[in-house]
């Protein structure tokens, strides 16, 4: 009982720090971090498939992007504004999770990892061949005037910081509270024996499926968010790069903890925002960083500290 | 002009496409079917190929053939190289892990890519045929005084074209010499039916992983200095043949030479004809979903015995 | 009562009858032993009865329901447990949450009843006081016994064991028998079993499967005597 109230405590003291940083950190890094907050909550949505239930899946922007037009084209061709558009993005990550989930968990495996990364493919493709509604790679800026909840100006730095810790904190709560039901114990039974699991009386396929769709829909959370925040949607966010991202940012950190998704992104960001000062061949950093995770750190910083030392890390 | 003049452009397009996709598709088969891992990094051997190819070229002076011939020669061994060192470093490492691969090779497909960009440049470069006479190509028609020939205006092709799928042809045979005949590839089948027996009958399965990688990225680079006189060398040009290979490779059955040179003739064939006739963005799009349904429906591929 | 009962069970692998055409009844309480030569199809016909591997024709009945084309999951809501052949548990996690999660779906138990039965199923085999240890780091024999554990703390109507024995240090066969008994009058017990001593000590009565076919059923002593049996099976021991 005591370690589940150890981790409660842990994570809200992190939340808490996160709001004490907004009243005392300069204006880029203040910026930076809640982008960076965003950002950590698709890595939190990918971490629930890949880190506790085992699927590697390459093609996540496909549902941070359907968040993403999902609100923005409403925003931007329908003309609602802010609250239900984001009510349309998170329901066309979950519709497109559901699809996507259906498809492609009739493959395991590495097929598992190419059907992904095929139907991002075409989600990306689509958002280029509708160019004249997406505007393709060039993207297109959400109007300030549209970018407000309930008279809350999310353009405004201070208030757009806070909205992103609000997300942030909803995302690691939802994570924490999962890891902890039988529901987050099966999918992590799942991960290490899924033959075991089905035969212990678990229905696998479905508990998969649930996966995918929460993990999906929180990544289109990420995606709304993200466009709402900063003003802006582009096809970048569909390409195959920003699949990559968030299993770099979840290695990097530590898949199946909690924190991993937060910490990876936060030191992903800072390592590519301090190299490409150096050169415009930011992703080698990134390329370097995988291989010598893969190799060397494949439990990821707090996957490492937890096998190390806080044996009790969720 | 009319419709036939129309196809018969595709359908030659279309060859070429397909036999340099038949040379990279049959070295990202070759590493799977005998290592059992799937090498995201394949394209950038290709775009190393073609960028070496300008490298090398470009030392040389005169007749653009002694340069082209040069690049021939010398890119893909030395992409083999960068190749080998890959796998002693990193595959070797974590154990040719399948999934773990597939990470690693993301990272070497980045550390590539960069490194490209970092030495050679963003620009597009160009490498001069060796040959590059233009060839029209007549049609028949019936006219009132009885059957004729007739130039339709912008049918033709190249002899440097036609030469790529020579050259194709002539590679894929040697391959198919290589795996069926020699000792070597006999090790290279016997590695890849069963790799514990293999190696409990003394074959050294470390030295045939690192020769299939090798010759793997031999072939992706050699597909991409055959191309490079008609595509220019650029360090994102390994995107597109990359897809393009999972896909022949997928609809080929992972693994069957003769599966996949099929499987290239179909998508080589189809990519020329489509894009003849529709927006190449949609193409795309119909061709990806197509992937994604044939692994979910048909895992063996449209021609292989073998699924993923 | 039959608790179980297959009528014309068959699979058939390409050309290849690994099980053909299998009547069996297998009444409430008793402790079965499934014997016979390697690829005689044991580990196919019960991979058939658990829903692992689906039909090829004929029909499983199960407690008087037909569970034919019930899903494997399905199967062991309904009462049956099983037992890998080839050691199957959570290396990564904790012997107790490896029993825990044996436990946790059924309805209205609570994480402190499900502690409990997990700590009482892991005393009965005697593995308790590693209850914290990660199950990976556990001997074989302990492992072997943690899936047993598995097993009998869903208190299933049916419990299936894969050879169970397989591996085993001798000391380790004695208190596997005696645990056995132990469970006589908990369970019906179907046992594929390959040590012929620890089939005598504990079944009530034997099949005997050849070539995809039930050869013999009876007694211990009656399939001891059993001339073709002996032909087929024993004679080759």
């Amino acid at each position: 009982m005591s370690e589940i109230r150890k981790s409660w405590g842990l994570h809200t003291g992190v939340v808490a720090l996160l709001l004490a940083l907004n009243f005392i950190l300069p204006d880029y890094h203040h910026g930076n971090l809640a982008r960076v907050m965003v950002l950590a909550c698709y890595a939190m949505g990918y971490n629930m498939l890949f880190g506790y239930t085992g699927l590697l899946s390459l093609g996540h922007a496909l549902f941070f992007a359907a968040g993403m037009y999902g609100m923005s084209l409403t925003v931007q061709h329908l003309g609602w504004s802010a609250g239900p558009a984001i009510i349309v993005g998170l329901a066309s990550g979950l519709a497109m999770s559901l699809v996507v989930g259906i498809l492609s968990l009739r493959t395991a495996g590495v097929a598992f990892m190419i059907v992904t990364l095929m139907f991002a493919q075409a989600g990306y493709l689509a958002a280029l061949y509708f160019g004249e509604y997406t505007r393709g790679d060039e993207g297109f800026v959400i109007q300030k005037a549209a970018r407000q909840i309930g008279g809350i100006d999310l353009s405004d730095p201070m208030s757009r910081y806070l909205a992103a810790l609000v997300l942030f904190a909803v995302c690691l709560f939802i994570t924490l509270r999962v890891v902890q039901t039988g529901f987050g114990r099966v999918l992590v039974a799942i991960r290490e024996n899924e033959e075991r699991t089905r035969m212990l009386g678990y229905d696998v396929h479905l508990h998969k499926l649930l996966a995918i769709l929460l993990s999906g829909t929180m990544s289109a959370a990420a995606g709304a968010a993200y466009g709402l925040l900063f003003g802006y949607a582009g096809a970048t966010f569909a390409s195959v790069q920003y699949s990559i991202f968030p299993l770099l940012w979840v290695l990097l950190g530590g898949a199946g903890t909690v924190l991993g998704p937060f910490v990876g992104t936060l030191f992903m960001f800072y390592l590519i925002d301090l190299s490409s000062d150096i050169s415009t061949a930011y992703m080698l950093i990134a390329g370097l960083t995988l291989v010598l995770l893969t190799l060397f750190a494949p439990q990821g910083l707090v996957g490492e500290l937890r096998r190390r030392t806080l044996r009790w890390l969720p | 002009m009319e419709l036939v003049p129309y196809l018969i452009l595709g359908l030659l397009e279309g060859l070429v496409t397909a036999a340099v996709l038949s040379l990279m598709a049959l070295g990202l088969s070759l590493v799977f079917g005998v290592m059992r891992v799937v090498n995201v990094a394949h394209g950038e051997f290709f775009m190393v190929g073609a960028v070496l190819a300008w490298q090398i070229a470009s030392l040389f002076e005169g007749h653009p053939a002694w340069g082209f011939l040069a690049a021939l020669l010398v890119a893909p061994p030395l992409t083999a190289c960068i190749a080998v060192a890959a796998n002693q470093l990193v595959l070797k490492r974590i154990e040719y892990d399948p999934e773990r691969t597939i990470v690693a090779t993301i990272g070497l497909l980045y550390i590539i890519q960069q490194v490209t960009l970092m030495t050679y440049g963003p620009d597009a470069r160009p490498v001069e045929a060796p040959f590059n006479q233009r060839l029209s190509i007549p049609l028949v028609e019936w006219t009132e005084s009885g059957l004729s020939l007739y130039w339709p205006w912008g049918l033709g092709t190249t002899t440097y074209k036609l030469a790529v799928i020579m050259a194709a042809v002539m590679l894929l045979t040697g391959i198919w010499i290589l795996m069926t005949r020699t000792r070597s590839g006999l090790l290279m089948r016997a590695t890849q039916l069963d790799r514990e027996t293999a190696q409990a009958f003394g074959i050294p399965v470390g030295r045939v992983y690192a020769t299939v990688f090798g010759l793997g990225a031999a072939l992706a680079a050699l597909a991409g200095v055959l191309i490079v006189p008609i595509q220019q060398a650029h360090y994102l040009m390994g995107h597109d043949p990359l897809l393009l290979s999972f896909i022949v490779v997928i609809i080929g059955g992972l693994g069957s030479l003769p599966g996949t040179v099929v499987a290239a003739l179909l998508i080589g064939i189809s990519d020329g004809m489509i894009s003849v006739f529709f927006s190449p963005t949609l193409a795309k799009i119909i061709a990806t979903l197509g992937v994604a349904f044939v692994l979910i429906f048909m895992p063996q591929g449209l021609f292989g015995k073998r699924g993923l | 009562m039959m608790l179980l009962s297959t009528r014309g069970l068959s699979r058939h692998f390409g050309g290849l009858k690994a099980v053909e055409n299998v009547d069996f009844d297998l009444p409430e309480g008793q402790v079965r032993a499934l014997i016979g030569p390697n690829g005689a199809g044991k580990t196919t016909y019960v991979g058939l009865l658990s829903g692992r591997i689906p039909a090829s024709a004929g029909s499983v009945t199960f407690d008087g329901q037909n569970i034919t084309h019930l899903p494997a999951h399905l199967r062991i809501r309904a009462g049956m447990a099983y037992t890998f052949q080839i050691t199957s548990i959570y290396g990564r996690l904790s012997v107790q949450e490896n029993v825990a999660l044996a436990l946790r779906w059924r309805k209205g138990g609570n994480e402190a009843a499900t502690t409990k039965r997990a700590t009482d199923a892991l005393e009965r085999v005697g593995i308790a006081k590693r209850a914290d240890q990660l199950a990976g780091d556990l001997s074989y024999g302990h492992q072997r016994l943690l899936e047993i554990a598995m097993g009998i703390s869903q208190q299933p109507r049916l419990l299936i064991l894969d050879e169970p024995t397989q591996g085993l240090a001798d000391s380790e066969i004695v208190d596997f028998i005696s645990l056995i008994r132990d469970l006589v009058g908990e369970m019906t017990i179907l046992l594929i079993e390959h040590n012929i001593h620890v089939v005598m000590q504990t079944a009530d009565a034997i099949t005997v499967l050849n070539g995809g076919e039930i050869l013999a059923e009876g007694t211990p002593g009656e399939i001891r005597k059993n001339t073709a049996v002996q032909a087929a099976y024993l004679g080759t021991k």
